[in-house]
């Protein structure tokens, strides 16, 4: 297995390289790669934006191998919730990692002046990046870099925008263009670092153990991916599919969840953008699918007619929820110059927001006012989001200084917790489907909705006790930590069965049964959540915003009384397990 | 005979699975990764602007053959080169040579180069490759 860890050191400018192949072959890679990185190099104490932070980039053994294993693992101290950050992206990240020869990197220290970091195959460069820092747009970033480096083809090129670079919690790491390291605020952390991108280049190769077996397997892998039914649902209209169904299940969380269901879902579904906006798909590196789906926005200049920007969009489900109907946009055009403007700066489309519907609903109840917010905020509103969102980036009042370090800090401040809809600090994803989400929500290591999938088993099991909701959470997260250590895209969990993973690791001369793999998913779960609680989590800090449960859920109005039950159960597991 | 072709370029979406095809075309030694791609997909700045698809053109006469200085690549009868790889020395003359910058640098120094076997146009899953009968 690749077993190299660069080790990169910003406050020196320097770098090492470390095999370890006792980290690679008992944790893969990825997650489980990345705890224990994290372990060893960071003290759980350390103020997120400071020097003694550590960013840990980590890919999986099947990385350049196999089909779909396109994605990296990023682990960090959260500057959003001050507590355990892991993002995941596709894009090129991933083999261009392992095309330069690393399973991991990390990166340590602060640079004193803005630098940006070249990556090629044995050598690192640091480069002066004092002319780009202050360039907001990370459209643009991207641009000049890409004019500057070589590598067409096979780099990948990890930037932050204007939102990054002012430290705000929820600012994200952009690679490819289209494809983040969104939540959690890796952004802030490369802007605390004065790191304006990290660019990977290389061209290793790796030989299999078994010749033969490697291309069959390979072939096999691959047939599934193009021809099974398991990737369909990310084949046609992407994850956008889901709006219409949830919908209808009651479980689009709209105008800062004060409803489920949103009545103009159909102008902003999956459908209508893939029949009247879509323009082109792309794809990861190494994946058939090509999921990234690409609107065309045509905005005409303000004082010639005739004349186009056309601009490409890249939407997806949590996009369209967040920017759309939380926000109570229903109008395509409108939804897609939020994505945009969101893009631009590098902020994470979910945080932003569900930050400004807070806002808006802040606003409507007097908490704040236009003094505050500069502009007015009105649901449905698309030029006052639009303001808002530069004025998150400028941080021109007290006001967007607080609501740029997230909505449960915001709502710390003014009031108005009971509808900021965040847990953990990490502010909702759009599933209000019922007590499983929530739960997951709350529990998941990185209170994700694809820690463990709590919209999902909502939809599949109704009449679950809060113990079995738990179990079946931590089952869940539990196999998922060996997904994203292989590292192999969620959306081919179906592909990529505790068999296939057994099958595909013999031809490169690695053996783990299928019950192997299940019971080491449960130690990188028990492993994260021991780092988690070294960093300061503590399940009695948890808070519910009272929201959740006066708004019906696809299971009803939600009883506190079945989620309290549910954290008592999960919390004598987690003592149990640790 | 039959050729490595483009079929439509505006279908391409960037996953590179031809460039990682490429790698494992040998049934004996196939390998992981890129080092041995002799296929490039690139974007025009973004896959959202278009792709270009970078491998040999199979030339009449090939600059390559031409300048390389140890007879590690040689014209083939019908277009082309043959690479002859313990000849080469590494010296990249033909990778500047090349108009399309078709010719690739292997980790060792060695170049890659394609030798129009069709097995990456099995993985292109869009029908941007294809591998077909030409008239020589």
């Amino acid at each position: 297995m690749r077993d190299a860890v660069l080790i990169i050191d910003l406050d020196n400018y320097t770098y090492e390289v470390e095999h370890r192949p006792d980290l690679f072959e008992k944790w893969l890679g990825g997650t489980g790669v990345a705890v224990q990185l994290m372990r060893e190099h960071m003290n759980p104490k350390a103020d997120p934006l400071s020097p003694e932070n550590v960013i840990v980039f980590a890919t999986g053994p099947f990385t350049p191998a196999y089909p779909l294993a396109s994605k990296t693992v990023a682990m960090f101290k959260s500057p959003l919730t001050g507590n355990l950050g892991e993002s995941h992206a596709g894009g090129r990240t991933a083999t261009s990692i392992a095309a330069a020869g690393y399973g991991a990197i990390v990166i340590k220290g602060a640079s004193k002046k803005p630098v940006y970091l070249v990556v090629e195959n044995d050598k690192v460069h640091f480069r002066d990046g004092r002319v780009l820092w202050g360039i907001p747009d990370s459209l643009i970033v991207g641009r000049i870099i890409a004019e500057n480096e070589p590598g067409r083809g096979t780099r990948t090129m990890m930037r932050i925008g204007g939102a990054g670079e002012k430290l705000v919690r929820y600012s994200c790491v952009t690679t490819e263009t289209y494809r983040h390291f969104g939540r959690l605020g890796l952004g802030a952390v490369f802007g605390s670092k004065k790191l304006k991108a990290l660019i990977v280049r290389g061209r290793k190769k790796y030989l299999p153990a078994d010749a033969k077996k490697y291309r069959e397997v390979y072939d096999e892998i691959y047939r599934m991916a193009i021809e099974s039914d398991a990737m369909k649902k990310y084949h046609l209209l992407g994850t956008a599919a889901n709006v219409i169904p949830l919908n209808e299940l009651n479980a689009l969380p709209t105008r800062n969840l004060k409803a489920a269901r949103f009545e103009k879902a159909e102008e902003i579904s999956g459908e209508a953008l893939a029949e009247y906006n879509l323009g082109r798909r792309i794809a990861c590196s190494h994946c058939p699918v090509a999921c990234i789906h690409l609107a065309v926005l045509r905005l005409p200049y303000e004082n010639e007619p005739y004349f186009f920007r056309t601009i490409m969009i890249s939407y997806d489900y949590e996009l369209i929820y967040s920017l759309g109907s939380m926000l109570g946009i229903g109008n395509r055009d409108d939804l897609l110059r939020l994505i945009h403007r969101v893009e631009t700066y590098g902020l994470d489309a979910m945080s932003t927001g569900v930050c400004l519907a807070w806002a808006t609903e802040a606003l409507e109840r007097g908490i704040i006012g236009e003094k505050d917010t500069l502009v007015k905020l009105a649901f449905g509103d698309v030029e006052g989001y639009l303001k808002a969102i530069d004025f998150i980036y400028e941080q021109p009042t007290d006001f967007y200084k607080h609501l740029a370090m997230g909505v449960s800090h915001a709502a710390e401040v003014y009031g108005g917790k009971e509808f900021a809809l965040a847990f953990g600090g990490n502010e909702m994803p759009g599933y209000h489907t019922g007590y499983a989400a929530v739960l997951n929500y709350l529990t998941g290591m990185r209170h994700s909705h694809l820690d463990s999938a709590g919209y999902s088993l909502d939809q599949k099991a109704k009449e679950l006790s809060p113990e079995e909701t738990i179990d079946r959470l931590i089952e869940e997260e539990s196999w998922r930590q060996i997904l994203s250590s292989l590292v192999v895209c969620f959306f081919a969990r179906g592909i990529y069965t505790p068999e296939v993973i057994s099958k595909a690791f013999e031809p490169l001369g690695y053996s783990i049964s299928p019950d192997e793999l299940k019971k080491l998913g449960r130690e990188i779960y028990r492993e994260k959540a021991r780092l988690k609680i070294d960093l300061g989590f503590n399940l009695d800090e948890l808070s519910i915003p009272r929201r959740i449960f006066e708004t019906p859920s696809l299971h009803g109005e939600l009883s506190e009384d079945f989620v309290k039950k549910a954290l008592e159960y999960y919390k004598k597991k987690l003592r149990e397990m640790l | 005979m039959k050729r490595l072709v483009v079929e439509d370029i505006e279908k391409c979406v960037g996953c590179g699975l031809c460039m990682f095809a490429c790698s494992r075309k040998f049934a004996k030694r196939p390998e992981i990764g890129n080092s041995s791609s002799a296929i490039l997909p690139v974007s025009l700045s973004g896959f959202e602007r278009g792709a270009t698809v970078i491998f040999c053109r199979a030339c009449e006469e090939p600059p390559c053959a031409q300048v390389c200085p140890s007879g590690a690549l040689k014209p083939k009868k019908g277009g082309g080169v043959v690479y002859v790889e313990s000849l080469c020395l590494g010296c990249h003359y033909c990778v500047e040579a090349c108009t399309l910058n078709a010719i690739f640098v292997r980790e060792d120094g060695k170049i890659a180069v394609c030798i129009h076997c069709g097995y990456c146009a099995d993985y292109c899953p869009h029908g941007v490759i294809a591998y077909k009968e030409v008239e020589a």
